[in-house]
């Protein structure tokens, strides 16, 4: 019983999933398809549970579907809608053509891989305890094992910062230059 | 492990970042193209949490966390960029940046 509400959670949480990457790529209007992709973060997010992930999947929806979001969703409404992007008109015919193809080259090998089964690496699940992906597991890995990792990870966040905070203030300046 | 196997994962991952992967070369709006790099980094995301599920161990998931604090970076750069081509009043179409290409 256990095991079909699980499958019936996949399912709809996948379906959920590629509807909603699909419309994050094919809305014209940039304001959808960030709201789109939300849906699609928080459909990870369950997926990510029934991995037993969970604090990824709190991390998920915490980092992406609130801070990043709301990043895109202030820049785009900074923006406004200045494009003029016909989505699927413009466009020489073989660039289509050629995306369309490298995507499902991407697809056809991932298939292949798992028809291949992989040597046998795809079949048995590990007996995992409850403790499996809690924030106290998480954490005593990132301070033991994966330090490093914290560490450099904290140095891109800082770069990164400081990364916007120069071309912000670049931009300002060119704007300023231009209304003098 | 209830419910699916690894390869129904593998194969919507699959899917997935081959969807974000279209939007990349097929959309000209630079933010529309951000959000597609962000679904081809969670269906990567995806993989490594269903392997370190498949393996019983948390190193997938560490990995995950960071590949997340890597995309925020990104997004941040990224975000950057697009507001200073909104300053300079450039139309939002990377076609049509030309400055950088020789």
């Amino acid at each position: 019983m256990a095991d079909f509400l699980v499958w019936v959670v996949w399912f709809v949480a996948a379906f959920a999933c590629l509807a909603s990457a699909l419309a994050v790529v094919s809305f014209s209007n940039p304001f959808y398809s960030a709201l789109s992709l939300i849906g699609n973060l928080a459909s990870l997010a369950v997926l990510f549970l029934l991995l037993s992930g969970e604090f990824v999947a709190a991390g998920q929806l915490l980092v992406y579907g609130g801070a990043v979001m709301v990043m895109f969703l202030f820049v785009i409404a900074y923006l406004g809608d200045r494009t003029g992007e016909s989505p699927w008109s413009g466009g020489p015919s073989w660039q289509i053509v050629g995306a369309v193809l490298a995507g499902g080259a991407i697809l056809a090998e991932v298939c292949v891989v798992v028809g291949m089964q992989a040597g046998g690496f795809l079949t048995k699940p590990q007996h995992i305890t409850r403790a499996f992906g809690s924030p106290e597991a998480i954490g005593r890995l990132f301070l033991t094992d994966h330090l490093i990792a914290f560490e450099v990870t904290s140095i891109v966040l800082l770069v990164a910062a400081v990364g916007g905070v120069v071309l912000g203030s670049h931009a300002r300046k060119i704007e300023g230059d231009a209304r003098t | 492990m209830h419910g699916p196997d690894i390869q129904w994962y593998v194969i919507l991952a699959g899917l997935l970042f081959s969807i974000g992967a279209l939007g990349v070369m097929l959309r000209r709006n630079p933010l529309i193209i951000l959000l597609s790099v962000e679904i081809m980094l969670n269906s990567a995301n995806l993989l490594l949490i269903a392997f370190s599920r498949l393996h019983g161990r948390e190193d997938g998931q560490i990995f995950a966390i960071s590949v997340m604090a890597v995309a925020a970076s990104e997004v941040v750069v990224g975000l950057g960029l697009i507001v200073a081509m909104g300053r300079r009043h450039v139309e939002l179409d990377v076609d049509k940046l030309r400055t950088l290409r020789g």
